[in-house]
Formats: structure tokens, C-alpha cells, sequence
């Protein structure tokens, strides 16, 4: 009886220092999905925080110099648009007017500066 | 006429799963063994009839017959013939058949093999294999039908998602993948018939780990298939970014790992029975979730998967196969106590009971980080992603630890640890002392080395047992030191196949290690016959072409790697005219189904590592911008990787002693 009551305080201390350490370690790495709206709506708070921000590219917003590699356009969700850029090439499967989500920060100048693109990761192809 | 072919099969199996069940199950009700000799012969039914249903598929896929559905939207006719065969696993509903067939192939080949033995567990385990394809019939006859049709039928179809068209990997990586996922499900019988039964005279176990270390190697070949295809043809110069879809499949690898661990304790002391059952079921339900996950369509979002009953189906299911699995294993718990006790808290039996707390906690870690956001989701309606932060500060410290016990075990004997025993630490601890102090001279530092300081000791302490029982072996029979490492492989195929894979864990870890800490990234824009350098190689662009291909368009940038030095001892000497070691060539392709060009990376791999190109644009004027990523023993990950799974497979390999 000793020992499976060991085993048991065992158990128990093993689980709540995991769930501890999980819940710890997810709170610190949580990345929040946002629309353009959402992130205008609440532009302070999400300032310098890192979001993903997902929405349509908006035709006709791209740029991009293949010299510097900065890339630029804008995401929008119907009502409200972001600028975001990017260094980099734009990845495989961007086009202008189908979704992309962006990872990046909100930064003062209201610019999603994107660390990396998105694009909608679907192994069933459906054309426009 | 072939949508009625398949469609007929599919019927035609789901009545023999059904004529199977009842057979077998009455059958050993009654103890009839007529019955029960149908009922294997139903299970064999069910294979035929499920491979008639994938070949009228292939032959839909291949013939290009564009009136069945799912034919339309998955190929075209520019498809190349290999993608054509495999269009078999690019969309939901060939997947689902594909796992069906698998299922089915499992339960004939048990069925046969086990003809007139273990009468009272056998038509148990066959009865949960026939509910388990019974299910994935369902889904067929219902709401994922391969063999839907269209008509009138379009003139083409729509082709494979070219980033699946794109690798030959794509070819073998799935069906390792599905072996190993589907694998699964006969342990889970085996347990489940066991339990039911009352045989649990450890003999379930005999079956049972057998089939669990094939299915446990398939499905470890086919993640690192999954890591080296994403690596090749994803153009980000990573294989693994923890991704629901890859955590899906490592989550009932790492419980797999911890039962073939715990199940050893199981055979030598007779303990841990309760624990081995559950972790057998966890397995299983382990692959059904991760079937969900990535079949359900909620990884989009989690109001994406209502439109279709697929995912609701899957809910089911789940639901199902967890209160019968707990149901049985309660009812039986006064029955599968353990009879022995553990010997000291310092033995190689304490060292397997840790190691299966670290192996569940880091698949508990991957489960809650992946499941988190679909429950925030789900109950609170805030989209969010867990990033591979997370993952990888908790699982890296995990993954230590596990070497660290991994080493400490193999060195260990079985029962309390005898006096002498640390004396088996010192060799493989000098030698890892001495590789360590060679990496530190040459500028690792930190955590890495630290990292990479535990990954060798847990080599070298697998080499340390290698080399304890050649030694042995040859003195006792006086033969030369190569021939007793064979005969000592030989007469423990098992146990030395078991430190094999543990070799390969640390190279493969070698390698996740080194490329995280020493990759190195660069973008260049250059012209035609300019030379650049990127840390350890000197390129030089040497001009672009275009190639036509019949479901492609390819634009492929000449890059030659040449002698390092060479431009150093000769300044004056045109960097065009320095002949080069040898030439990649990254191209974009251009897909007539897509309007962007897909970037194909160029690996070239070394034993030291890869150099890793992928052409990001061709400029006007005729220069290209390129992605230069260094990437330091990657070539490590997929042998060692490889290496765990064909001993997996030597270690049950039939043969005069197992």
C-alpha cells in the first residue's frame, strides 16, 4: 500500500509540474489570428506584438523589387486594409486576390512588418 | 462504368465486413469453428473486394476518365504517369480508401496467418478490425465516395496541386505513412481480444509487440519521408515546423516508442500490464485523431468542418472507440494486476518506467499544443496558433533527458545494478569527453554543445555494448573480432537491432541539432558569369533557361559550385573561366493550374551538409535573386532516421530465433 501511494504522490507531482510548465510555455507563445479590422480596432494594443493577420492580397497592391527584395502589399477582409511588407520573395502560390496570412509585428508606423507569408496551405487545389 | 465497378466493390466490402462480424463473433460464441473459418474467409473477401475498389481508381486515375469525380479534380491530362498512380493519396477521398485497403490488407494477412491459432483471441481481434474498416467503408458509401461522377465530363481535369506533383518522395512517403498509421490497429485488436477474452497470460503480447514494431517502423520511415519531401520541395530550407498535420503523425510514434519500452518490462518482470493496454489503445486513438485532424478539414478553421459529415462522422468515432476501449479495460482492471515488483529503484526497469514518462510527456506537450487552439477556438471563438517556440522549448530539455536515460539504461543490466556497473561508464565517457573537447577547439560553444555533448555520450554508450559483447563473444570462441560482432548480432537480433535504432536516434538528432544552431541564409541578387560566396562554398551564376515539359513550364538557373580557393590564388583570372566541381540547378515551374511559379529548391548533400538553392526571381535584365541557405548535417537526419526504421524491421525479421 506504501509504495503505490509513493507511486501515486509521484504521479501526481510528475503531471502538475507538466501542466504547469505547458500552460507556462503556451501562454508565452501564443500568436493570435486577426483580421484587419480586428487588428485597426484594437491598433494599440497589438502594437510591437507578434500577430498573424489573414485576409485577401488586394489586386492590384503588390510590389516588388527584386534588387532590395522588399516586398509590399495590402491584406484586406472587405472592410478594412493593412500595408505589409516584407523581405523576401514573395513564396510559391501568392497571388493578388487570394488569402495569405502573415506573420509579423504591428509596428508604430501601422505597417505589419511580416516575417513570413502564409499562403492558405490546402493539399485540395480549387481554382478562382 | 468504373464509378459502378468501385461503387459495387465498396458495397461488396462493406457486406462482407458485416458478414465477417457476425460469422466470427457467433462463430466463437458458439464455438463453431465452421463459422469462425467463414469469418476468415469474409475478412479475405474484404480485401478483395477493397483492392478491386483501388484498382477501378487507378485505372479511372490512369486511363484519365474524367466522369469520376474525383478523377476531375485531382489530375489532368499533362499529369506525368507516376502522379497519375498516386493521385491515389492527393485528395480526402483516395486517402480514405487508401487507409481502408491498408486496414483491410492487415486483417487478411492476420486472418491467414493466424488460421487455427489463439482460437479465443483471434476472432476478437478480427471482429475490431472488420468495426474499425466497417467505419471507413461508411464514410465511402456516404459522405467521401471516391467514386462519385460527373456528368457531362469535363474535357480536363484540374491536376494535382503541383506542390504534390513535384517530388518523386511524394510517391513513397504516404504509403509508409498510412503502413505505419493503420499498423496500428492490430495491436489495438490484439489488446481489445485479449482483454475480452481473459487471455492475458502475456501471450497477446508476444502477437502483439511484433506487430507493433512494424507498424511503429513504417510509420517512423514515413515522418521522415514526410520531414525530406517538405525539405526538397517547400523551398524554406526546414523539414519540420510543427504542423498540426506532422504532429499528428508523431504523437502515436512517441506513445508507440514508449510501450516497446514498457512492454519489455512487461515480458521480464511481469509488471505493468494495465499501463501496456492502455498505451496501446492511446496509440490507436492516437492515429484516428490524427486522421481527423488531417482529414476533417478543422485544421482550416473549426466551422470549416461541419459542411461535410466527415468531420462530425470522425467525432463519433473517436467518441466510440474511447468509451469501448475504457470500458473494456475497467472491466478487466482486477484482472491484469501485475504479479511481480520492480527490483530497485536503481535498474534498467526503474530507467524504462522514466523513459515512458518522458516519451508521454513530450507527445502530452505536442498534444495540448496542437488541440489548444482548436478548443480556443471552439469555446471561445479566438483564432489563434501555438508557435514552434513553444514546442521547441519544452520538447528539446524532454529530449535530452530521454538520451541521457537512454544511455544510462543501455549501459545499465537488467535487475538492481550490480557494484561493477559504473565501471561501464568510463569508456564511452572518455570517449565522448574526447569528441567533445575536438568540437569545442573548433568553435561550438554553448548549448549546442552541451546538446551535442549528451547526443554523443548516447551513441557511444550504444557503441560501448556493441563492443562489451563482441569482446566477449570472441574470446569465448576464439574467433576474430568482425565475426563476433555478426555472431553477436545475430544470436540477439533483438536486442542489439533495439541499440541500432538507438545509434540512429542520435544521429538523426545530431543533425536536428547542428542545423538549428549553424544554418546560415542569404539572399544574392547576380548576373550572368558573376561569382558570390556564401560561408564554406564559392558559386558563380553561369546563365537561365527555360524548358518546355508537357504539364510544366521550367525555369531553371545554371549555379556551378567552385573550388573554394580558386579565386584567391589567381585574382587576375576570370571567375567565368574557373571550371566547376559541379552544377545545381534551381528552377520555378510554372503550372498551367496556378498562376504564380512554384520555387523548386537544389540540394546538394554532403556528409557534412547541404547546400540548399532555390531561384526566387528571374530578373529583366537577365540576373537572377537567389536563396542561399547553408544547412550542416541534414543528410544526418533522414540516415539516422532510417537507420530506426529498418531496425525496427530487422528486429522482427522471421529468422531461426527472433
Amino acid at each position: 500500500m506504501m509504495r503505490r501511494t509513493r507511486l501515486l504522490i509521484a504521479a501526481v507531482v510528475v503531471v502538475a509540474a507538466l501542466i504547469y510548465v505547458i500552460i507556462g510555455g503556451i501562454r508565452g507563445a501564443v500568436v493570435y489570428y486577426i483580421t484587419p479590422s480586428e487588428l485597426l480596432a484594437q491598433a494599440e494594443q497589438a502594437r510591437e506584438k507578434t500577430i498573424r493577420v489573414g485576409g485577401r492580397v488586394v489586386p492590384g497592391s503588390k510590389t516588388w523589387d527584386p534588387v532590395t527584395l522588399e516586398l509590399r502589399f495590402r491584406l484586406t477582409d472587405g472592410s478594412a486594409t493593412v500595408p505589409v511588407q516584407y523581405h523576401g520573395a514573395p513564396p510559391g502560390l501568392f497571388t493578388e486576390g487570394q488569402g495569405a496570412i502573415v506573420e509579423g509585428t504591428w509596428d508604430q508606423a501601422g505597417v505589419v512588418r511580416a516575417r513570413s507569408i502564409i499562403v492558405k496551405h490546402s493539399e485540395e487545389y480549387a481554382p478562382p | 462504368m468504373i464509378s459502378i465497378l468501385g461503387s459495387t466493390a465498396i458495397a461488396a466490402a462493406a457486406v462482407s465486413s458485416l458478414a465477417g462480424l457476425i460469422f466470427l463473433l457467433r462463430g466463437r460464441g458458439r464455438g463453431d469453428q465452421r463459422l469462425i473459418d467463414r469469418g476468415h474467409w469474409a475478412v479475405i473477401a474484404l480485401f478483395v473486394a477493397v483492392t478491386a475498389a483501388v484498382v477501378a481508381l487507378e485505372v479511372a486515375l490512369i486511363g484519365v476518365d474524367f466522369s469520376v469525380r474525383y478523377v476531375a479534380a485531382n489530375i489532368n491530362r499533362a499529369t506525368p504517369l507516376l502522379f497519375r498512380i498516386i493521385g491515389l493519396w492527393g485528395a480526402l477521398e483516395g486517402s480514405i480508401l487508401l487507409w481502408a485497403w491498408v486496414l483491410a490488407g492487415y486483417a487478411a494477412l492476420v486472418a491467414v496467418r493466424y488460421r487455427g491459432r489463439h482460437q479465443e483471441t483471434v476472432p476478437l481481434a478480427l471482429a475490431v478490425l472488420l468495426g474499425i474498416t466497417s467505419f471507413f467503408l461508411l464514410l465511402m458509401l456516404g459522405p467521401a465516395s471516391p467514386f462519385g461522377r460527373l456528368s457531362p465530363a469535363p474535357p480536363d481535369g484540374r491536376g494535382l496541386n503541383p506542390l504534390l506533383a513535384n517530388h518523386p518522395l511524394m510517391a513513397v512517403h504516404p504509403p509508409f505513412l498510412y503502413l505505419g498509421y493503420v499498423g496500428f490497429a492490430v495491436p489495438y485488436a490484439f489488446a481489445v481480444a485479449a482483454l475480452l477474452s481473459r487471455t492475458l497470460r502475456d501471450e497477446w503480447m508476444t502477437v502483439t509487440r511484433r506487430w507493433t514494431v512494424a507498424a511503429w517502423s513504417f510509420l517512423g520511415a514515413g515522418i521522415i519521408l514526410g520531414a525530406w519531401w517538405s525539405y526538397e520541395v517547400l523551398g524554406w530550407g526546414g523539414y519540420w515546423a510543427w504542423d498540426p498535420v506532422e504532429n499528428a503523425a508523431f504523437m502515436p510514434w512517441l506513445v508507440a516508442t514508449a510501450f516497446l519500452h514498457s512492454v519489455m518490462v512487461q515480458e521480464r518482470r511481469r509488471l505493468l500490464r494495465l499501463w501496456n493496454h492502455a498505451l496501446i489503445i492511446v496509440t490507436f486513438l492516437l492515429t484516428i485523431f490524427g486522421t481527423f485532424l488531417t482529414r476533417s478539414g478543422i485544421l482550416g478553421s473549426v466551422h470549416d468542418f461541419t459542411q461535410s459529415l466527415i468531420g462530425p462522422l470522425f467525432l463519433i468515432f473517436i467518441g466510440a472507440v474511447l468509451v469501448f476501449s475504457v470500458g473494456v479495460l475497467l472491466l478487466r482492471r482486477d484482472e491484469v494486476r501485475d504479479t511481480g515488483s520492480l527490483p530497485a529503484y536503481v535498474s534498467r526497469e526503474s530507467l524504462f518506467l522514466l523513459n515512458n514518462v518522458v516519451l508521454l510527456a513530450i507527445a502530452a506537450t505536442i498534444f495540448i499544443g496542437t488541440t489548444f487552439p482548436l478548443l480556443a477556438e471552439a469555446v471561445a471563438g479566438v483564432k489563434l496558433t501555438v508557435g514552434p517556440p513553444f514546442f521547441n522549448r519544452l520538447t528539446v530539455p524532454l529530449a535530452m533527458a530521454l538520451l541521457i536515460l537512454m544511455a544510462t539504461a543501455t549501459l545499465l543490466p537488467w535487475g538492481p545494478a550490480p557494484r561493477g556497473a559504473l565501471r561501464r561508464f568510463v569508456g564511452p565517457g572518455l570517449l565522448s569527453a574526447a569528441l567533445v573537447a575536438v568540437l569545442g577547439v573548433t568553435g561550438v560553444r554553448g548549448l549546442t554543445l552541451g546538446a551535442l555533448a549528451v547526443i554523443i555520450f548516447a551513441a557511444a554508450a550504444q557503441l560501448a555494448e556493441f563492443h562489451r559483447g563482441a569482446r566477449a563473444v570472441g574470446r569465448a570462441e576464439g574467433q576474430p573480432y568482425p565475426l563476433a560482432l555478426v555472431a553477436l548480432f545475430s544470436a540477439n537480433r533483438r536486442r542489439y537491432a533495439g541499440y541500432l535504432a538507438h545509434l540512429g536516434l542520435a544521429l538523426a538528432l545530431a543533425g536536428v541539432a547542428a542545423s538549428s544552431a549553424y544554418r546560415t541564409e542569404s539572399d544574392h541578387t547576380v548576373r550572368r558569369g558573376e561569382a558570390f560566396s556564401v560561408p564554406g562554398y564559392l558559386l558563380r551564376y553561369d546563365g537561365a533557361a527555360l524548358s518546355r515539359h508537357p504539364d510544366k513550364l521550367v525555369v531553371a538557373a545554371a549555379v556551378s559550385i567552385l573550388p573554394p580557393k580558386s579565386l584567391e590564388a589567381a585574382p587576375s583570372r576570370p571567375a567565368a573561366a574557373v571550371p566547376a566541381i559541379a552544377t545545381l540547378y534551381p528552377s520555378e515551374r510554372l503550372y498551367p493550374q496556378q498562376r504564380t511559379p512554384i520555387p523548386t529548391p537544389a540540394v546538394r548533400s554532403t556528409w557534412r551538409g547541404d547546400l540548399y538553392l532555390v531561384l526566387l526571381a528571374v530578373g529583366p535584365d537577365g540576373s537572377v535573386v537567389l536563396k542561399a541557405i547553408t544547412n550542416p548535417l541534414v543528410p544526418w537526419i533522414w540516415t539516422g532516421g532510417l537507420l530506426m526504421a529498418l531496425a525496427g524491421l530487422i528486429s522482427i525479421w522471421p529468422g531461426r530465433r527472433g
